[in-house]
């Protein structure tokens, strides 16, 4: 057997009152793929910026090859082949593919001028092996995010990559993408090139993954053969319990319609868009991204003017305005993208709660911050949101804490209907199952909720009824007893039933 | 201690530490450099330089909330010689002949309700074009510029009415009216900043935008009126400014708008918005006033004043970079 590319030994790193790592020992072999899991805050990030040499360890030591490395900056971690591809992108949106791609290395002619032949030569001989659709001149603000992706790995690709890190990579892909992106990654592997793969999304892990390493709160679990392991097993190795992922339908009796839409269309968008939401139910919108789910639920809460269709609150029809409009109504929204549309991250986690309706509070001109701390002290023990206190920061708290003030934002304004979007995107494995739970027990308590979600168990976990969306509209409505994981495929994917795949 | 409480404290503190420092350095440089036998923390002294910092402090509480909604006004200067020259040239038109010393209060009206509709108009621009407040503002600096020029030329406009002067250098329990209407101004932007829903939503709508909004927060609205606010604020200044001196020129209030954003960057308030306090603002006012005075006392002239608050507003800056990313770096788990 060969040596590892890579090897961590015993590494320490502490920071003021906090032992981030302590003690993680794994190696990379050269071709393996190699997943590092653990929950939001177990020390995945910490570690990775240890090897990319941000971070220098307190003990320990890191080999590559048989030669101790120690990293003293980002720039001496990729002169030694440590490449990562990171989940938020930094592309200069100005400026070419192959401008991005050699920024800061550009070819160079006399007299310091851009050697644009060399440049382009040279980027579109690594596209090429990328097999994308797009030529190093394309602007990359015109790309999409999947393709703006393949520019941070062809990025990666210019230099002699001995280990590449991939940190959550699919984390905005379409499932088309995704699969590019698994052949970029067997290219790389047959090349013998080590791979750390970062990722939250179990059906990957065991899809592309040869080993997986476990850390939880700083310390290392194990590495076990991906082969030998299953999704229950890993998720006990980060948790130190189980998770549940059964199937829910209510028991209880389904309440009035409380939210009927019909024949919704709007412009290129979504058309001919018609479903209900009873009181006491879970409706999942299940589909690819830019199947047109968000931009139904930005409508509804009057974010976007329909260019069509009915909307009914309780059988009768509204039209929607504004944000502040749906509010009135009783239409909340907890957004897809938690940090930049649902929080202010530098106000209080009282403040947070009670912003959409510290208007209705006040007392004379003045707000009324007893009566906001009552608010909030009843949904942080309702929702068991664990913060010190009212005062912390939201940009604080972890991504489930933060995601409960959301919810408990909108649940303390009792609203008619619940749309959320993305409910676990980027929570660990813990707080989303509590998440899951907090959903169900809210359609119990006769609330209507529209969930939209990109992962699958999920969406099964859930709904009580799944709408499968497809390019703007909806394929087909599926009850919890008829919906099982190919047919729900199948219909996000274009298929009509009873076509093969 | 939590991480990041020493950064933070040191952080609302520095400003008044300054404003020690400044007072303790003044006193001592000027026993020797001073040409006056007069201490330099003489209370008279200290009561004039209350009195000197209404005109820019009272547009700063302005400033204050139009920074932290994340917005600018580069205008202040330009609506503060429009107030200025309504004012005065107000209590002489014929129609207002009959109404003696009453012609005070109304001409007083008249400047307040022009700035804030200038005030207004910036917002109201910025609210329907989605175009950057700095721009918008940059526009109207130019443009209420030119309405000055266009009244008079470059004569300056002039009219005393003694009755007004009186009011104006009266002082009551030893302040002086432009004082009072200083302290006025900051405790009533200081309760609206910190007690009342509009403050509380103006945090939110310069920290996240978008999450305000979708937090039903009708952010146009609000942003025009904060405009108003500072539109009036700018009048206000040039009112209790003008109705002791009795004669604007046109060139009256250039530059005002880079001292008050000065001021209220020293006082702690973030350019990016979301962040800033009405109190630091207070002292940012008084820090660039004592600074212009101390360096006065010691016998420098205006230029090397100028160089100096610039210098130290860079510092400031970039101490307040350092002082954050090491606030971030404990946080860093």
């Amino acid at each position: 057997m060969s040596d590892p590319v890579l090897r961590l030994e015993g590494i320490v790193k502490t920071f003021p009152g906090v032992r981030a790592l302590d003690g993680v020992s794994f190696s990379v072999m050269p071709g393996e793929v190699h997943a590092l899991m653990g929950e939001n805050g177990a020390g995945k990030s910490t570690l990775m910026k240890v090897l990319g040499g941000i971070h220098q360890p307190n003990e320990g030591h890191i080999f590559m090859g048989d030669e101790k490395a120690v990293m003293a900056g980002p720039l001496e971690a990729k002169a030694k082949g440590i490449v990562f591809i990171h989940q938020e992108l930094s592309l200069a949106e100005e400026l070419s593919v192959a401008e991005n791609i050699y920024l800061g290395e550009l070819p160079r002619k006399s007299f310091g001028r851009v050697d644009w032949s060399t440049l382009e030569e040279n980027t579109n001989t690594i596209l090429k092996k990328l097999n994308v659709g797009f030529d190093a001149t394309t602007r990359v603000g015109d790309l999409s995010i999947a393709n703006q992706q393949m520019v941070e790995i062809a990025r990666a690709l210019t230099v002699d990559a001995k280990a590449v890190i991939f940190d959550e990579p699919t984390a905005s892909l379409t499932d088309a993408e995704k699969s590019v992106l698994f052949d970029v990654i067997a290219d790389l592997k047959a090349d013998g090139v080590g791979i750390i793969y970062i990722s939250h999304r179990m059906e990957e892990i065991f899809k592309i993954t040869d080993r997986i390493s476990v850390l939880r709160d700083g310390q290392y679990q194990g590495t076990v053969n991906t082969r030998d392991s299953n999704e229950e097993s890993v998720t006990q190795m980060m948790i130190g319990r189980k998770l549940d992922l059964s199937r829910n339908a209510s028991h209880h009796e389904l309440g009035d319609v409380a939210l009927e839409v019909r024949g919704l269309s709007c412009g290129k968008l979504y058309s001919d868009i018609s479903f209900e939401v009873r009181r006491g139910e879970v409706v999942g919108f299940y589909g690819l991204v830019g199947a047109g789910r968000t931009e139904i639920a930005e409508t509804l809460f009057g974010l976007r003017d329909p260019s069509g269709g009915q909307i009914l609150l309780n059988g009768e029809e509204v039209r929607i305005s504004s944000p502040a409009d749906a509010i009135a109504r009783g239409i909340s929204l907890v957004p897809e993208d938690r940090k930049g549309q649902g929080l202010v991250l530098g106000m209080n986690c009282r403040d947070n709660m009670t912003l959409p309706q510290v208007d209705d509070l006040k007392a004379g001109p003045f707000v009324a911050e007893g009566a906001e701390i009552a608010i909030f002290d009843q949904y942080r023990d309702r929702l068991d949101i664990r913060t010190p206190g009212w005062k912390q920061q939201v940009g604080n708290l972890s991504g489930g804490n933060q995601q409960k003030i959301v919810i408990g934002k909108w649940l303390s304004m009792h609203p008619n209907v619940l749309i959320v979007d993305e409910p676990t995107r980027g929570i660990d494995v813990g707080s989303k199952s509590e998440i899951h739970k907090l959903l169900r027990e809210l359609a119990a308590q006769g609330y209507a909720v529209m969930v939209i979600s990109s992962e699958m168990p999920e969406v099964l976990h859930v709904s009580d009824r799944t709408v499968a969306m497809y390019s703007g509209q909806i394929m087909r409505t599926f009850t919890s007893d008829e919906v099982t994981e190919d047919n729900l495929i199948q219909a996000i994917s274009g298929i009509k039933s009873g076509q093969a795949a | 201690m939590k991480p990041g409480t020493l950064s933070k404290s040191l952080k609302s503190g520095a400003i008044w530490g300054f404003i020690v420092l400044e007072l303790i350095f003044f006193s001592i440089a000027g026993e020797f450099l001073s040409l006056s036998d007069k201490a330099f923390m003489d209370w008279e002294n200290m009561l004039l330089l209350l009195k000197q910092s209404a005109p820019i402090g009272i547009i700063a509480m302005g400033m204050t909330i139009v920074m932290v909604n994340g917005n600018i006004d580069l205008s202040v200067g330009a609506t503060f010689a429009i107030a200025a020259i309504v004012l005065l040239d107000s209590m002489t038109w014929p129609i207002f002949a009959g109404l003696g010393d009453w012609v005070i209060p109304v001409a007083w009206l008249l400047a307040l309700a022009v700035g804030a509709m200038l005030g207004a108009l910036n917002g109201f621009i910025v609210w329907k074009t989605g175009v950057d407040a700095f721009i918008v503002t940059l526009g109207s600096m130019l443009g209420y510029r030119g309405i000055v020029f266009m009244f008079n030329g470059e004569q300056p406009t002039s009219h005393l009415n003694w009755t007004l002067v009186d009011f104006a250098e009266a002082e009551f329990l030893g302040l002086a009216t432009a004082s009072w209407f200083l302290l006025g101004v900051t405790l009533v932007i200081w309760f609206v900043m910190a007690k009342t829903v509009h403050g509380r939503n103006a945090y939110a709508i310069g920290d996240n935008r978008e999450a305000a909004v979708n937090a039903g927060i009708r952010v146009g609205p609000h942003m025009m009126i904060n405009f108003a606010i500072i539109g009036f604020l700018a009048a206000l200044s040039a009112v209790v400014f003008y109705s002791e001196s009795g004669s604007v020129n046109p060139n009256d209030g250039q530059l005002y708008e880079l001292w008050v954003i000065t001021a209220v960057v020293l006082g702690g308030t973030k350019i990016t918005g979301g962040a800033g306090s009405v109190i630091g603002t207070f002292g940012g006012v008084i820090a660039i006033q004592l600074l212009r005075k101390g360096l006065g006392h010691i016998g420098a002239d205006t230029s090397t004043v100028n160089l100096v608050i610039g210098l130290i507003l860079i510092a400031v800056l970039i101490l307040d970079r350092q002082l954050n990313v090491k606030g971030k770096e404990e946080l860093k788990v």
